[in-house]
């Protein structure tokens, strides 16, 4: 059984990284590639799935690829945090290639077997990632995430998206090797290993101030978790097809960033030790800053694209707040978060790019009165909105309930405005948008009788994604036992 | 037979060289000379064996016995170093010959393969001698012969170029020729090992300071330290292609050779880090270095300027390590040695490839190359993202060495310099990336199709030792951690 299982989980980062090869090899049949691609996603769900039910079970699963360096092993195991991510990108990315199939198709996309290919190795990255048993192995499948996806991000190769590749790449390789590296070689210094351990890696002698450098250090340097100043890079990558700012700007890249910041503060750091270091209440309000702000930015953005990137960077924002408040309510929020945001904003984008297939509109200023040509993709773009702004009956809410439990316990009452006035925000720049649509008043544009829904493989995509916003409200336990094993019982069993 | 390698390591290429005169068909010669190449490189491994099994290896020529007659020494240090050589040089010379096809005269090549055997005899003869007189003797073998081969490049500026060089490298020269003088005036003696023994009872003399001092600044001419790089840009990119990779993977390096073997094993280390303010002097030049070349490079149209000023930067790296003066500082210097040749063989070969194929190596010419030239653009790909440090290719691992090491040393402030430093390197490669991906050729432009097999072969071999040695650093790690400690263990 458990020899099985371990195989499963080294087939999970190894498949996609093969079907990428078989993807190539299928340029000249698009139905057979996405097959290909459609049947792999369904094998690595289907395989995370039983890693998931067997964790249930008690059983350990470790798996290794020989030693880099001395004492740097490739190692890979699963704990409760890493499940909970991989199960959301194995699930979200068939449903992902059945919508670019879609979108890709009708918006007559160039280069479509290299954005297949790249995608799947961006997967594979993704899978490494959550699985890591180590920070020197999460490291590398980190790097290798931002390289595989830069191809997808300039995937049109006009000025505009070099330039958005350009800082794309900049940013995210700046900071991952100037300061994430540095964090990883002083832990590694001072704590003589980077093995994710439940508690922490550092001894109960650690110099605070040298530790405290380090969160800092680990906070900026995982760029993908777009804390500001380092954010520009989620904006920038918007360029990209919308099936890529969907799966990997609102959930794979992004959420692999937070993940890690959980990850670092729950096993590395610990939170005992994270809730005594001079830096981490600074850095919380660097995070609030974030949310605030990114929210304020994203209200200004006519560009509906640009809206959502904002919007992802604040509620990113959320998910460090909950790691950092250092609490076990923080940690269910905050992982929760991943889960509920994901659905949510894979949603929103779903959207945005159903209605660039369908009516190549952009702009929020000239969506009003689509709500009668495109009402499902526009009852989808609400749902989903309530689903962020974290109002019943969608899934966001058990996710800001834990956050502000997290407040209350540990009494951070700025931080808990804080998530309260971004929560208007999200209304004031989320709601408009359908609400124009359904409701335009008198000054209508003339209404184009051509336009009709997006093609059906991404309509069905789309459905399936909004459902799950309000399933994971009705039926949010597996979720919140697999937060709550976190800290509770981080050696893998849910009881 | 086994017992006369260490001379037959250097007499075999060296006597190969006028036979190349007689054979006067280009592809003749060129089967020769690989074939002299190859065999080159067994002897190195065989060397290396046996180096590794029972230590340093003591060589009489001519059976005169060491402090009298000419000793030939080949250590770890040696031992590494000569496999280095050897290998890039045997894989570079397999592209040779279709490239300066198209870059040489054809009554010229022959002449081309003969300063090729002296310069290989020359950096060859340099590592494996115990004697200092041997060393220059050696050193002016190889630099005769590069300055030679500089100017066989097409176009008048490599006449410009090997003539600049030709200055400096010969100012380089005399000032070790100096040191050696100085020395051997103080001492009586020539041998590096008995050289070791006298000089600490000289050492308090204003001559053997001198001779340090002339040493120290003629070797950092050689390696192109910054500031007294200002010979190699030009050099390397206006040489026949294919000789810039050899150069590039192995001229710095037989000059960082020098100054350790002669900072450690003659001089000693505590007199070398004691004596003149070398630590500072080296720390601040190899950071310098860093960040002058790196920013340099941002700025080259010419794509072999472009990696010839990441050189620049990458022999700061070298430095820095070396001047912590820690056996793991020397580890990291020793394994980046290894991996440096690795990424800009692997590159310039990969120019080489794109010069043939294009005829230029301009950033312009490079539009949409990605598609037409896959095989070599990605193994440009590989060797940028190596010079980036991105792990599981090999500059992750000299990175990673180089960082650590400076952070046992307590020098944090470095550590952030250092790994700021390899930032610039993502400007400059991801330039000719974008360029060659995401750019559509001019339409002027002619259609080009992908190079040659004799290209491809040897250029994925070294970009795949790029990834094989970033994944699997055991070979690597095991020999510069045995250097490190036989070097820090003769000295006390």
């Amino acid at each position: 059984m458990n020899i099985a299982l371990e195989t499963m989980l080294q087939l999970c980062i190894l498949l996609p990284v093969l079907s990428a090869i078989g993807v190539v090899a299928s340029n000249n049949y698009p139905n057979l590639r996405e097959g290909l691609t459609i049947v792999t996603g369904l094998i690595i769900l289907s395989f995370t799935i039983s890693i998931y039910s067997s964790l249930g079970a008690g059983e350990t699963i470790h798996a290794q690829w020989g030693e880099i360096l001395p004492g740097l092993k490739l190692s890979f195991s699963v704990e409760p945090l890493g499940m909970l991510f991989a199960l959301v990108a194995s699930f979200l990315w068939p449903v992902t290639t059945l919508y670019s199939i879609g979108y890709m198709r009708n918006h007559n996309e160039k280069n479509q077997t290299r954005f297949y290919a790249c995608f799947a190795i961006a997967i594979g990255c993704v899978m490494g990632i959550a699985f890591a048993g180590n920070l020197f192995t999460l490291f590398i499948f980190y790097e290798v995430l931002t390289l595989s996806t830069y191809p997808l991000v300039t995937h049109s190769g006009s000025e505009n998206a070099k330039k958005g590749g350009r800082t794309y790449l900049a940013i995210l390789l700046s900071t991952s090797i100037a300061f994430f590296l540095l964090a990883i070689l002083g832990t590694w210094f001072v704590a003589g290993t980077l093995d994710f351990t439940p508690g922490g890696v550092f001894g109960a002698n650690v110099d605070l101030t040298v530790a405290g450098i380090l969160l800092a250090l680990f906070i900026f340097g995982i760029g993908k978790a777009a804390i500001m100043p380092f954010h520009r890079w989620l904006p920038a990558a918007m360029v990209a097809p919308t099936p890529v700012s969907a799966l990997l700007h609102a959930v794979a890249v992004v959420k692999a960033g937070v993940f890690t910041v959980v990850k670092v503060c729950v096993y590395i750091f610990g939170i005992d030790l994270l809730g005594e270091l001079p830096s981490t209440q600074a850095l919380l309000y660097l995070a609030g800053a974030t949310v605030l702000l990114s929210s304020i930015v994203a209200m200004r953005q006519d560009n509906l694209k640009a809206r959502l990137a904002y919007s992802t960077v604040s509620q990113l924002g959320y998910v460090t707040i909950g790691a950092l408040m250092a609490s076990s309510f923080g940690i269910v929020g905050g992982s929760m978060h991943i889960v509920m945001h994901a659905f949510g904003k894979i949603a929103l984008f779903f959207c945005a790019g159903a209605i660039l297939v369908a009516t190549h509109k952009t702009q929020i200023s000239q969506m009003r009165g689509l709500g009668q040509q495109m009402p499902i993709t526009m009852v989808a773009f609400f749902i989903a909105s309530l689903s962020i702004i974290g109002v019943p009956p969608t899934g966001g809410t058990w996710s800001k309930w834990f956050l502000l439990m997290g407040t209350l316990e540990t009494q951070q009452w700025i931080i808990m405005s804080v998530l309260l006035v971004s929560s208007l925000l999200n209304i004031a720049y989320l709601l408009p948008i359908p609400f124009r649509a359904f409701f335009p008043g008198s000054q209508v544009e003339q209404i184009d009788n051509e336009i009709r829904e997006a093609p059906l493989p991404s309509l069905i995509a789309l459905c399936i994604v909004t459902l799950l916003c309000v399933v994971l409200f009705v039926y949010p336990q597996p979720l919140y036992d697999l937060a709550n094993a976190i800290l509770v019982n981080p050696a893998g069993a849910i009881q | 037979m086994l017992t006369h390698l260490p001379i037959l390591q250097v007499i075999v290429p060296l006597l190969a060289a006028p036979s190349c005169m007689i054979i006067q068909r280009p592809i003749l010669v060129w089967l020769f000379t690989l074939t002299v190449s190859g065999l080159s490189f067994l002897i190195s491994l065989a060397l290396l064996q046996q180096v590794m099994i029972s230590g340093a290896i003591s060589y009489e020529l001519g059976g005169w016995a060491p402090p009298w007659g000419i000793e030939y020494r080949v250590d770890e240090l040696s031992a590494v170093l000569l496999l280095i050589i050897t290998f890039v040089s045997t894989v570079v010379l397999v592209a040779t010959h279709a490239s300066i096809s198209k870059e040489i005269a054809e009554g010229r090549q022959s002449l081309f393969y003969v300063l090729y055997l002296l310069f290989l005899a020359g950096i060859l003869g340099i590592v494996s001698t115990g004697d200092v007189f041997n060393v220059f003797v050696f050193l002016e073998i190889s630099s005769l012969s590069a300055y030679a081969l500089i100017a066989m490049g097409s176009g008048r500026r490599a006449l410009w170029a090997s003539y600049q060089y030709l200055i400096l490298g010969t100012i380089g020269a005399t000032f070790i020729l100096i040191s050696i003088g100085l020395m051997y005036q103080m001492t009586g003696t020539l041998n590096m090992v008995d050289l070791a023994q006298r000089l600490p009872e000289v050492a308090a003399t204003r001559t053997i300071f001198a001779a340090f001092a002339f040493f120290i600044v003629g070797v950092s001419l050689k390696l192109a330290l910054f500031p007294l790089h200002v010979w190699m840009p030009n050099a390397y990119a206006y040489a026949p292609s294919v000789i810039t990779a050899f150069f590039a993977a192995t001229s710095t390096k037989v000059a960082l050779y020098l100054l350790i073997r002669f900072t450690f094993t003659v001089f000693g280390f505590s007199y070398s880090f004691s004596t003149l303010p070398l630590q500072p002097l080296f720390l601040g030049l190899g950071l310098l270095a860093i960040f002058a070349g790196s920013a340099t490079a941002i700025y080259q149209q010419n794509i072999k300027h472009l990696f010839v000023y990441s050189s620049v930067a990458q022999i700061g790296y070298l430095v820095v390590g070396y001047s912590m003066g820690t056996p793991e500082g020397l580890t990291a210097t020793l394994l980046h040695v290894f991996n440096h040749a690795l990424m800009k063989s692997a590159l310039f070969l990969a120019l080489a490839a794109v010069i043939y194929q294009v005829g230029s190596a301009q950033l312009k010419d490079f539009r949409g190359l990605g598609h037409q030239m896959p095989l070599t653009m990605a193994a440009i790909v590989v060797g940028g993202l190596s010079l980036i440090g991105v792990p599981l290719t090999v500059g992750f691992i000299s990175k990673w060495y180089l960082v650590m090491a400076a952070i046992e040393n307590g020098w944090w402030p470095v550590a952030i310099l250092i790994v700021l430093g390899s930032l610039l390197a993502i400007a400059y490669v991801w330039r000719l990336v974008e360029t060659a991906y995401f750019s559509d050729p001019t339409p002027e432009a002619n259609p080009v199709s992908e190079a040659p097999l004799a290209f491809l072969l040897p250029l994925w071999v070294l970009a795949g030792a790029n990834i094989y040695f970033g994944v699997d650093t055991r070979l690597s790690l095991h020999l510069a951690q045995a250097v490190s400690q036989s070097l820090f263990g003769v000295s006390p």
